[in-house]
């Protein structure tokens, strides 16, 4: 009983699923970009590609859907395909939070340009470092890599919080800074978004791979 | 009710072939334990040693030793006793094809010498309820044949005959491999009410089966048993690569 056809199925699936990937990031990374030389063109780019992604993720999902119910994989097949699903799924918020990130680009340039007491450039950086390492561990089926996504989580959170109170006290004590200020926190919220979305990816390959479910800190065996 | 089967070190040889090779299980009373496993890899001869049919083979042997509930199989009983306490159901159904769909179910008594025709009809009418077919058949008991009954139906009653004698563990060989997808799926139905009277080891192929009717699963290969674990640990996160191999459809 080899299943070749359903072997052939799944890493068809898994092609797709990079491509997906390779969008997302590629959203990502130009949003950043944007924030960074603050070019609406490159927003631009942003917004023109999420129908893209958006169709990519349903495509996916249905592919999925047919192997399961034609296929009823097991074991680690089932924990591959619902893997996928997971990761679809987080595919497509992080290309949503680099749209969110392009409109925020695009609102700032109707304001001054100032310095601002974060470095959004470093919480991006590591945001991008994460959903790299993420994909990178589902492409190698590296669990181990995987569960370094976890820890840089905690880098990123902090960093999202210390922006917080440095542009809320910016907020009250340069009331006519707001506007830029309120865009920052978006923006830096946005990214702490995509470094969660990241580390539920390395989660979803942890369990594809050992079959663990490490999700809320709490490990159990998928059975 | 069903008792529990504990197998030690059991061994199986047809002539020179070392067929089963130190089997340890311990089957859980009231529960279906699923034996899957490829063709050849010794899941059916292990059942057969279970209810001693392996040796009605001339070439046969096994050592080792099996106990149901209190007894051992292979000291304290004999073969006859054994197979009154250890129903099995095999892939084709096989009923006697010229008796009535009552005698059919009466055969395993009236041969044990009873006839008190009161008793008998309580036996008949409570094992084809139990076996799901009574409401189907109660009109033709003693006009239709055995072999007047679609296939689904003929394998019902051939779990009505095998429950017709009061077993405490049930074997089933593929019971529902020959049947279409309604009819088997009145056999899953069935297995799974009928554990609440009775041990059940049911040997399958068809691994969505398994994962449906019952709570241990232990996978054969070679003569060796691979794992033994509950279905669901099986069937989503074997621990021996072979395991996965086989269920995932990598070999076999």
């Amino acid at each position: 009983m080899m299943r070749i056809k359903f072997h052939q199925s799944l890493d068809e699936l898994k092609e797709k699923l990079l491509v997906m990937a390779g969008m997302a990031e590629q959203a990502i990374q130009r949003a950043i970009e944007a924030y960074r030389v603050r070019d609406a063109s490159i927003c631009n780019l942003v917004l023109r590609s999420e129908p893209s992604i958006n169709r990519l993720e349903r495509e996916i999902d249905q592919m999925a859907l047919d192997l399961l119910a034609m296929e009823q994989p097991m074991a680690i097949d089932l924990r591959f395909i619902l893997a996928v699903i997971h990761i679809n799924a987080d595919l497509e918020r992080v290309g949503d939070q680099a749209v969110n990130i392009a409109v925020r680009v695009r609102e700032m340039e109707a304001f001054s340009s100032i310095d601002l007491p974060v470095d959004i450039p470093r919480l991006a950086e590591l945001a991008a470092a994460m959903v790299r390492k993420a994909l990178q561990s589902f492409i190698e089926a590296d669990a181990e890599m995987a569960a370094t996504v976890l820890t840089m989580d905690d880098q990123v959170d902090k960093m999202n919080e210390a922006a917080f109170y440095a542009l809320s006290s910016l907020i009250r004590e340069q009331p006519e800074l707001t506007p830029q200020a309120l865009n920052a926190l978006i923006v830096a919220r946005n990214l702490e978004r995509v470094g969660d979305h990241a580390t539920n990816i390395a989660e979803d390959v942890i369990f594809w791979v050992q079959g663990k479910d490490v999700r809320h800190h709490v490990p159990t065996d998928a059975s | 009710m069903g008792v529990g089967i504990e197998v030690k070190n059991l061994n199986a040889w047809y002539g020179q072939t070392h067929s089963l090779v130190d089997i340890n299980l311990t089957m859980p009373a009231n529960h279906a334990t699923a034996l899957i496993g490829p063709s050849g890899c010794g899941k059916s001869t292990f059942v057969r040693c279970l209810n001693r049919m392996h040796e009605t083979n001339p070439i046969a042997r096994a050592t080792g030793s099996v106990r149901m509930g209190d007894i051992d199989v292979y000291k304290d009983a004999s073969p006859v006793e054994i197979r009154r306490r250890i129903g099995m159901v095999f892939q084709r159904p096989n009923p006697f094809p010229t008796m009535s769909i009552y005698d059919n179910v009466a055969s395993g008594l009236k041969l044990n010498g009873f006839n008190n025709r009161k008793i008998l009809d309580e036996v008949v009418e409570r094992s084809l309820r139990g076996a799901a077919l009574w409401d189907e058949v109660k009109d033709d008991l003693r006009k239709k044949s055995g072999a007047s009954l679609s296939g689904g139906q003929q394998q019902r009653l051939c779990i009505a005959r095998a429950l017709a004698v009061e077993p405490e563990v049930l074997l089933m060989d593929e019971p529902a491999s020959a049947l279409d997808p309604v009819s088997t799926s009145k056999i899953e139905d069935l297995i799974f009410n009928l554990k609440s009277q009775y041990t059940i080891v049911i040997v399958t192929h068809n691994m969505q089966q398994a994962a449906r009717v019952a709570e241990n699963t232990g996978f054969f290969l070679n003569g060796r048993m691979i794992e033994y674990d509950s279905t669901d640990k099986i069937f989503t996160n074997p621990t021996d690569k072979r395991t996965e191999d086989y269920i995932t459809g990598r070999f076999g």
